[in-house]
């Protein structure tokens, strides 16, 4: 158990390419964090830096409080669940669970103890004396998370482990890896593209983007208060719709529709807007009516996608089931519901009267530490 | 699913008399007097000296020292595939491994020297060879037979492919159970290896058993013959009336040829399952 500080972490490859520039995040003994960003993004990188897999080029790491870039990885009380697996084709799954046990001299009766142990834990004890290739994908699974286990680590390192799995069966894990952190109260790293994933892993997500952080927070803070463009239409599915749009008075006009913005906008000028998909409503008597014109509509059974533009934007809105869908809907959206950023930086507008965006980077205690 | 038919039976059929015939043929034939064979040529009736011949072939002192029996012979031809065979995989997996798993300065130069050596056969470099050996002292000595002829380019090859297709996530996951650069090549990479090395030691062991012109060169010594000489030996008594001991010859063939057939069929099975096996 230990907390982790990544401090001015940069990857510069030999050609030059600068995968991970300056990156700083500190994350607390027990606490689950979780990186997330399109491929390509460094989070993969930077996971593997914390490992001890490549070489880190500037900044240091430190766990525990002890600086690790020059600790071998087997000496960082680290552990690794990789996409692959990476079993040992060759051992049963008892010798993969007990090798790097033995490496470390473990006394024999300890490694049977902990293997047994971990074993229960995952429910893989029917299967320690297989091979790995006589297991399914999920199994093998168990078997890589109960590789890390037994080691008894300060900290899990997780890169993308649940993307070779079927969706139902990576549904069923997710929730695993989750209790199975809880109960250990272990620190842990987790690497994944999968927005779905990163939101109901994480206590505090990273997201990533071109080698720099976008934002760090809480699902719900990510969700709600997206930093950037970049944020908010890579967290939530579907994606936030980004609109081009001018404020003019107290007044928000998106082509030619205009609505009026009884809060103050807090900017001027041209904007970009941000509006969830589930924050579009079926306008009532009295609301504000924005003309939707209707492409296709997506069936998910408990809603509906639908496809359309506003004002030859394209827009996506939730509409419930037994709403009847014509070819033109009025939509309707609250204002404070709706999200402003700076049309160049695409950083995040905030507006008066909410929260201070610095409170996104600041500590979260954890609400499960004693389950 | 193709279902075999009367002429694909034929084909094969026709296939396997062909291959093994003369293997037939040799053996028969063995199994006569000498002067049965001078007169009538090759035979494929069973004659009655079939022990006798292959007793005298295997236990008989001969050579000008007297003292070399066929079993002298089988044993050295032993020596010398299973020295090539498990010294050739011992030093191309080590070769392979380094180069693939280290990174050092000029590491591709030095794969490519190594495979260029394969435009380099014994043949080419004989001269030279057997004057280094000669002055380490090496004539007439196993080591001397073996030594110049362990470095294969081969087999650095094929371990080397191989070796690239182990998914590098396998060395992360030992690197960080705490295995280091040695614990991760025994523990890992050899046991992964396992069909691969049953590839190269049948390929080697047929290549340093059927070894002719090297142990000719290489060896004065008849204590050092190996079959492949003893059975040239036996044709070269062509002196006045004396007729070659033909049964002979084709008695140490057929002796010389169950080692090799051995090592295949015993590997051949753990490379198949290997193969079929596999799972990485």
């Amino acid at each position: 158990m230990a907390s982790i500080l990544i401090d001015q972490v940069s990857k510069i490859y030999d050609g030059g390419v600068h995968a991970v520039k300056a990156i700083d995040i500190a994350i607390e003994d027990g606490e689950f964090i979780v990186l997330v960003g399109p491929s390509g993004c460094g989070k993969s990188t930077l996971l593997r830096m914390v490992a001890g897999l490549e070489a880190i080029s500037q900044g240091t790491v430190s766990i525990g409080g002890r600086v690790i870039n020059n600790v071998e990885p087997a000496e960082r009380d680290i552990a690794m669940v990789f996409q692959n697996y990476a079993l040992y084709p060759h051992m049963s799954v008892y010798d993969n669970l007990a090798y790097g046990l033995r490496n470390r001299k473990t006394p024999k009766a300890e490694i049977e103890a902990r293997v047994t142990e971990a074993a229960r834990m995952l429910e893989i004890e029917p299967y320690l004396k297989r091979k790995p290739r006589a297991l399914s994908g999920g199994q093998r699974q168990r078997v890589a998370m109960g590789r890390a286990i037994v080691r008894k680590p300060a900290v899990f390192l997780f890169d993308e482990p649940l993307s070779n799995l079927d969706a139902k069966l990576r549904v069923t894990m997710r929730g695993e890896i989750r209790k199975l952190q809880r109960r250990l109260a272990t620190t842990a790293i987790y690497v994944t593209h999968d927005q779905l994933e990163a939101m109901t892993l994480a206590d505090r997500l990273v997201v990533l983007n071109g080698g720099t952080i976008e934002q760090i927070g809480t699902p719900l803070e990510v969700y709600h208060r997206p930093a950037s463009t970049f944020v908010a239409s890579f967290i939530g599915a579907p994606a936030m719709n980004l609109l081009d749009g001018a404020i003019e008075g107290d007044r928000l006009v998106i082509g030619d529709v205009s609505m009026a913005f009884g809060a103050q906008p807090g900017t001027t000028g041209s904007v970009t807007v941000g509006v969830r998909a589930e924050d579009l409503t079926l306008a009532g008597e009295g609301d504000q009516r924005l003309p939707f014109k209707v492409d296709y509509v997506e069936e998910l059974g408990a809603h509906r996608l639908v496809h359309g533009h506003l004002s030859s934007q394209a827009l996506t809105a939730v509409v419930p089931v037994e709403a009847e869908i014509t070819e033109e809907l009025q939509l309707t959206v609250a204002p404070e519901r709706i999200h402003f950023f700076a049309k160049e930086t695409g950083r995040r507008i905030e507006r008066p009267g909410s929260p201070v965006e610095g409170g996104a980077v600041r500590s979260y205690a954890r609400e499960a530490s004693f389950a | 699913m193709y279902r075999t038919k009367f002429f694909d039976h034929l084909i094969l059929i026709a296939g396997v008399i062909l291959m093994l015939g003369p293997l037939v043929v040799a053996f028969t034939t063995s199994t006569h007097t000498a002067a049965e064979i001078h007169s009538n040529g090759l035979m494929l009736s069973i004659g009655g000296h079939l022990e006798e011949t292959y007793g005298k072939v295997l236990f008989r002192k001969g050579g000008f020292t007297g003292e070399v029996t066929g079993m002298t012979m089988a044993v050295n031809s032993l020596i010398l595939g299973l020295g090539f065979a498990i010294g050739k995989i011992v030093l191309s997996m080590l070769a392979a491994y380094a180069i693939v798993y280290f990174r050092f300065r000029f590491a591709t130069l030095a794969f490519w020297l190594i495979f260029t050596t394969l435009l380099l056969p014994l043949e080419v470099r004989i001269m030279p060879s057997y004057k280094v050996m000669s002055e380490l002292g090496l004539l007439n000595s196993h080591v001397g037979l073996i030594l110049p002829l362990l470095a294969s380019a081969t087999g650095t090859f094929f371990f080397r492919q191989f070796f690239k297709s182990v998914p590098d996530e396998l060395l992360e996951a030992a690197r960080i159970d705490g295995a280091g650069p040695v614990k991760f090549f025994i523990d890992v990479l050899v046991p992964l290896s396992r069909t691969m090395i049953a590839a190269v030691f049948i390929i080697m062991f047929v290549y340093g058993w059927n070894q002719y012109l090297w142990p000719m060169l290489m060896t004065t010594d008849e204590s050092f013959y190996t079959l492949m000489r003893g059975i040239k030996q036996i044709l070269q008594v062509w002196v006045g009336s004396q007729i070659p001991d033909y049964n002979e010859a084709f008695a140490m063939a057929v002796l010389a040829m169950l080692p090799p057939v051995v090592v295949v069929v015993i590997f051949q099975s753990w490379f198949i399952k290997g193969l079929t096996e596999s799972d990485k």
